[in-house]
């Protein structure tokens, strides 16, 4: 039991030592964050193979709140799904935590930065061994705070205070509906834990809840609702459209965190979410297809944005929303098992895609904009090499490992009916729009003459070997995940709605396969043409379809249209009640109050007025009259 | 010889007296004159228990006149010393100027 507790409680322990003695700890706050997590990925390592060949682990901690038949334990369920997930978060957050003393040193906020990060591991380990809705729901909510207040790290700078503060409120538009969800589940299961919740599942499938209140009628199918609510949460955390909006602008968080909170980690936990209810997604064919539409429209509408982004780490982000986007799809379409598949690979691959740009940032003095790049392959020929493993991964390259997870959803897509080969289409344009911006990035960036700021391209220098570690570490990972049979090991956790027919041997997945590649392959090569061979092309073609390329350039003008219908008109609105409701109703009946009792009292103290014959009187006066009363009575 | 003075006449006499010292309480400025309508007040109701206790033929309200008288005197003794007090502060014996207790 202690070997399975361990695995957060070192984390957790971390951050307590280095949130209250960080002042004294200071630049040595590695030397207790490293190998706590460390211990952690041991541990989890050790849990992983227990539970490879044995069944699934239930642990119960302590009773955490126990009213009437509310019953919440704090509690483990490490199924295969939660083991695989347990050595994605040990290993990124390991090598992130390298990486991060090499890329965070010397920053004023050194220790806090380490102290939140061990936080953030332990949440998440918490969010993906939960066995009930409510510890799930709470550690959700406790990664997305670490999310707050790793974004907002450089707090000093606008951007990212306001960066962080758009995550936070995003965030909690999904929550809300995840939080909804949490409640209807306990209405109507009577209990929160994942495993009665599932056996009770199916005898709850027909049931229809009326949404209208005063005798109108709409009724919906009750597990449908839960799908949808629970997935409004899954929106918010994971990214999709229409709640992608906070991600890219994360970005203003320092690099390890873009790694390993918004790439590897948290926002795949709505992906890790949909999958872990599998059980009630594939009673709501509904729900499941609401799902895959908004992946699959997540997944091309990142990519087109993805295009045209000129900041070397919004680039990876919008990746980062349209692999979400692609793994969504997956499991609306019942290919969880593909779906957590590319949700393990692009861990590693994008982590090590942001790792890259944390060092050619570092490298060039913060500088993030490709356009002042170029040529930087033979200077930082490590970091070089190992984002071009990334971007192969990315683009689905032959033989590395985001080929076959890739292959594996589109083919899960494929056979899962006609909205699934719809989705297909869609993914297959999505593979070749991402390997053409994924190897945009590497020509622009690492290729071609230099336009680095001369003063800064002498200094250009590989960073020191705890930042390339992690680099060379993920870029193994990101070739080698694709060799470890992980479908196979994920499938028993993870059923599908109906048992789909193991569709890879026959020709039509033979077939997306090889149309996959051509995509991928198509996508680099087009990329090698525009930006490599003709180089004035770009500019021509931007010119030719300006209002495609400025609608690309400003994100399809989302942020505008939601400053315009919901930001501007929320700010005054909170204005008008400041103005009217707060200061002329609440305000104006507390000093009202306070007015009146200051006035009654200034007229009631001039009856003492310090006289005794005045007192005498009264005194008599009264006695007459309780005298009189006594006799007419 | 059991009846020569009805008992009203005690009454009347008992309630003359009150409302003399009562009258005197509320006019007089003088703190002296003050404390001796107080003592006529206390006297009254002395005279009323004595005039009961008669009638009644219970010997209670006789000595409840006794430790009235006891008080008074008592009374007495602790307001004077009180008007020295005050008189040693302002030297006036005009109830009017010691008026500082006001709201």
């Amino acid at each position: 039991m202690m070997k399975y507790a361990l695995i957060p409680l070192l984390p957790f322990a971390a951050f307590i030592v280095i949130g209250l003695f960080g002042h004294w700890i200071r630049d040595r706050a590695h030397w207790i964050a490293v190998p706590a997590v460390l211990g952690s990925f041991v541990l989890a390592a050790n849990a992983f193979f227990d539970i490879a060949q044995g069944t699934p682990v239930r642990l119960t901690l302590y009773s955490w709140i126990s009213s009437g038949s509310f019953q919440v334990p704090i509690g483990f369920y490490i199924d295969r799904l939660a083991a695989a997930m347990l050595l994605l978060v040990t290993i990124v957050s390991g090598l992130v935590h390298v990486y991060t003393i090499g890329y965070m040193r010397g920053d004023a906020g050194y220790a806090r930065f380490f102290s939140y990060i061990a936080l953030f591991t332990f949440s998440m380990l918490m969010l993906v061994m939960a066995d009930n809705f409510l510890q799930l729901y709470v550690f959700w909510e406790a990664v997305g705070l670490c999310s707050y207040l790793l974004i907002g790290h450089w707090y000093e700078r606008k951007a990212a205070s306001d960066a962080a503060m758009k995550a936070f409120i995003v965030n909690r538009v999904g929550d809300f509906g995840f939080g909804l969800g949490v409640m209807l589940v306990f209405a109507l299961f009577g209990t929160l834990q994942y495993e009665q919740v599932f056996a009770q599942a199916a005898s709850h499938a027909h049931e229809t809840l009326n949404l209208l209140p005063f005798g109108g009628a709409w009724p919906v199918n009750v597990l449908t609702l839960l799908c949808l609510l629970l997935f409004a949460g899954a929106v918010g955390k994971s990214a999709q459209v229409p709640l992608h909006v906070w991600l890219p602008d994360a970005m203003e968080g320092p690099t390890p965190i873009s790694a390993l909170i918004h790439a590897a980690t948290m926002v795949t936990a709505g992906v890790f979410m949909v999958a872990r209810f599998a059980t009630l997604y594939n009673l709501s064919p509904t729900a499941m297809a609401v799902v895959a539409v908004v992946g699959g429209v997540t997944a091309i509408f990142a990519a087109t944005i993805a295009l045209t982004q000129n900041d070397i780490k919004r680039i990876v982000a919008y990746s980062t929303v349209s692999q979400l986007g692609y793994m969504m799809m997956a499991c609306g379409l019942g290919a969880y098992t593909a779906g957590i598949y590319h949700l393990l690979t692009h861990g590693a691959f994008k982590a090590l895609l942001f790792l890259g740009c944390g060092s050619v940032i570092i490298a060039l003095h913060h500088e993030q904009d490709i356009r002042r790049m170029g040529g930087l392959k033979d200077k930082l020929p490590i970091t070089y090499w190992t984002f071009v493993i990334g971007s192969l991964a990315l683009a689905g390259f032959p033989l590395t490992a985001g080929f076959f997870s890739k292959d594996e959803i589109l083919i899960g897509a494929w056979t899962a009916g006609p909205l699934g080969r719809t989705l297909t289409v869609v993914g297959l344009l999505t593979a070749f729009l991402t390997a053409f911006y994924s190897f945009r990035l590497v020509f622009v960036a690492f290729w071609g003459p230099s336009r680095v700021d001369p003063h800064v391209a002498r200094q250009v220098h590989e960073p020191s070997p705890t930042m390339t570690m992690p680099l060379i570490v993920l870029a193994a990972l990101a070739i080698v995940t694709g060799y470890l049979g992980i479908p196979g090991f994920l499938s028993p956790a993870l059923p599908g709605p109906t048992s789909l027919p193991p569709a890879h041997e026959s020709a039509a997945s033979f077939a997306i396969m090889a149309l996959a590649t051509v995509m991928g392959l198509g996508g680099i090569a087009l990329a090698y043409v525009v930006y490599v061979l003709k180089p004035a092309l770009p500019s021509i073609l931007a010119q030719q379809w300006s209002s495609l390329y400025a609608g690309s350039l400003h994100k399809w003008y989302v942020d505008e249209l939601y400053e315009a219908w919901f930001v501007r008109p929320t700010i005054e609105a909170a204005n008008d009640l400041w103005q009217w409701i707060d200061m002329r109703v609440i305000d104006a009946a507390v000093n009202g109050v306070a007015g009146s009792i200051n006035l009654w009292s200034r007229a009631l103290r001039l009856i003492q007025s310090g006289e005794v014959q005045h007192y005498a009187l009264a005194m008599a006066l009264g006695a007459v009259v309780i005298l009189g009363v006594y006799m007419l009575l | 010889m059991n009846n020569l003075v009805p008992l009203s006449y005690y009454m009347i006499l008992s309630g003359v007296v009150f409302l003399t010292g009562l009258v005197g309480v509320l006019i007089r400025r003088n703190i002296i004159i003050l404390l001796l309508s107080i003592e006529l007040m206390l006297n009254a109701t002395n005279i009323n228990f004595v005039a009961f206790s008669y009638y009644l033929h219970d010997i209670a309200g006789q000595v409840f006149v006794f430790f009235a008288l006891t008080v008074a005197a008592a009374e007495v003794a602790v307001g004077l010393a009180i008007f020295i007090a005050l008189y040693r502060g302002t030297p006036s014996v005009n109830v009017e100027e010691f008026n500082l207790m006001k709201g």
